[in-house]
């Protein structure tokens, strides 16, 4: 027994580094389980106090840009006010409603969420996006975010008290359902890890005609995601032979490089949406449970 | 200036360095991720104790890890040339007494060759060490290979920029100080 403690004290400095190394390792893989729960939230309170401060002068960077984006949402939203639609008819006269949308039987599905970009980068093949708003302002997990001028960008992953962590696209295990304009055909969007100025998209099937240009948007089928939200537009048509389905390059419509200001979209039917997906396919899925 | 508060400036320098100027660079290439916080283990001085080596590089890489969302990631890295380090002094600095006679590893204390291998040998194991670690979970092998080479190139001629244009003004150490 003794001899194992002065090897152990002979050794102190390797065990030390193993020790370490384990610890690392650890924190490493089971990312996902524990540290959220855990450390993240005061790393993030305490990253997200410091990444503010140095957001106060960058923003100033962006502006112009930014400005732009608010001012073409603007554009796209004045246009459907209906002042500027006349009848043909001059008898018939057109009464507003006060009431915007029929409330009656309708129920909102998404809310919107403002929030600012404090933290960004493109350079990792893991990129991740800290906003300044947290649990205190109702963000939680699994909300989508939307650029100003409402392109997808990514989605939350992990929320604290005062600032949330958004899985952007640029993101290599970030999948999306989308679809496409012209014909509705569904796909996944994903990012390869080597251009932040293209994204991929898989799933389309051959027998669609495709053109560069064409414009991508997130499906109905997504949980998180509004629908018909601008992703990106299809820069180039890769021939891959080995499969009936396309390999589509997608130029992104939020510009990664300069986020400033972005939408939280919460999905108020989300718990339902995905507690009924679970629970069925537990049900179908497991013999046991499933007598017949 | 003591040790301990150069030190601590040092971290506080390296780490907002990384975070907000080279991690923040515009995205040059899909292989080239410029590093350079990790020569904050290579400046500490020779006089720390290689337990202490251990933690301070240990918490190094997880400060940077916390920025970066990558718990551990940097950490490792950083551990394992922690580690490292003492060994590779050891071989490279004459074993008289001028050994310690300045207080950190630099140019002038080791002269540029063996102060250039030093640096060398341990953003190679760094970068070589992290980038396995991405590499198990994500991407190609061609890739894993040409990503060391090309960060540790990168970081190499970053080094050498800063002792350059920063030569650190070391006192020469002697018994009556």
């Amino acid at each position: 027994m003794r001899n194992v403690f002065l090897f152990i004290r002979r050794y102190k400095t390797f065990f030390t580094f193993l020790l370490l190394q384990v610890v690392s390792l650890w924190f490493l893989y089971n990312y996902n389980k524990f540290h959220r729960a855990k450390f993240l939230g005061v790393a993030n309170e305490m990253t997200g106090r410091i990444n503010t401060q140095y957001n106060k002068v960058e923003d100033y960077f962006v502006l112009r840009e930014e400005n732009r984006r608010v001012h073409r949402m603007n554009d796209s939203l004045l246009n459907l006010l209906p002042q500027n639609f006349v009848r043909a008819d001059t008898s018939v006269q057109l009464v507003q409603d006060s009431v915007l949308f029929d409330t009656s039987g309708n129920f909102r599905r998404y809310y919107f969420r403002p929030a600012g970009v404090v933290y960004n980068t493109v350079n990792s093949q893991k990129n991740y996006i800290q906003l300044n708003r947290g649990l205190n302002h109702g963000i939680k997990d699994n909300m989508a975010v939307l650029s100003s001028d409402g392109s997808a960008v990514g989605v939350v992953v992990g929320v604290s008290p005062n600032f949330c962590q958004v899985m952007s696209l640029l993101h290599v295990q970030q999948k999306v359902n989308v679809s496409l304009k012209k014909s509705g055909d569904f796909g996944t969007i994903e990012w390869d890890g080597k251009d932040p100025r293209l994204l991929t998209l898989r799933g389309i099937p051959k027998s669609i005609e495709i053109k560069t240009g064409d414009t991508v948007l997130t499906s109905t089928y997504s949980f998180n995601f509004p629908p018909g939200k601008l992703v990106g537009t299809i820069a180039e048509v890769v021939t891959d032979k080995s499969t009936n389905f396309y390999v589509l390059r997608v130029k992104p419509g939020a510009r990664f490089y300069n986020l400033q200001q972005v939408f939280v979209v919460e999905n108020l039917q989300y718990t339902e949406q995905t507690a009924l997906n679970l629970e069925s396919r537990k049900r179908i899925e497991d013999p046991k449970k499933n007598p017949k | 200036m003591s040790d301990l508060l150069r030190n601590i400036i040092r971290f506080a320098v390296f780490i907002s360095i990384q975070v907000y100027v080279l991690n923040k660079v515009p995205h040059l290439h899909r292989f080239i991720t410029p590093y350079l916080y990790f020569l904050f283990i290579l400046w500490l001085p020779f006089s720390v104790s290689r337990q202490w080596l251990l933690v301070i590089g240990f918490f190094t890489g997880l400060a940077l890890d916390y920025f970066t969302m990558t718990p551990g990631l940097h950490a490792a890295a950083c551990l394992l040339i922690a580690y490292v380090r003492p060994f590779i002094i050891n071989i490279l600095t004459p074993k008289d007494s001028t050994e310690f006679n300045y207080r950190e590893p630099s140019p002038k204390a080791m002269q540029w060759t063996p102060y250039l291998v030093y640096v060398f040998i341990l953003t190679f194991l760094h970068h070589g060490y992290m980038v396995f670690l991405q590499w198990l979970s994500f991407g190609s092998f061609l890739d894993f290979i040409v990503k060391v080479i090309a960060t540790t190139g990168i970081s190499m001629l970053l080094i050498v920029t800063v002792e350059l244009l920063f030569p650190r003004k070391l006192k020469f150490r002697t018994n009556t100080a």
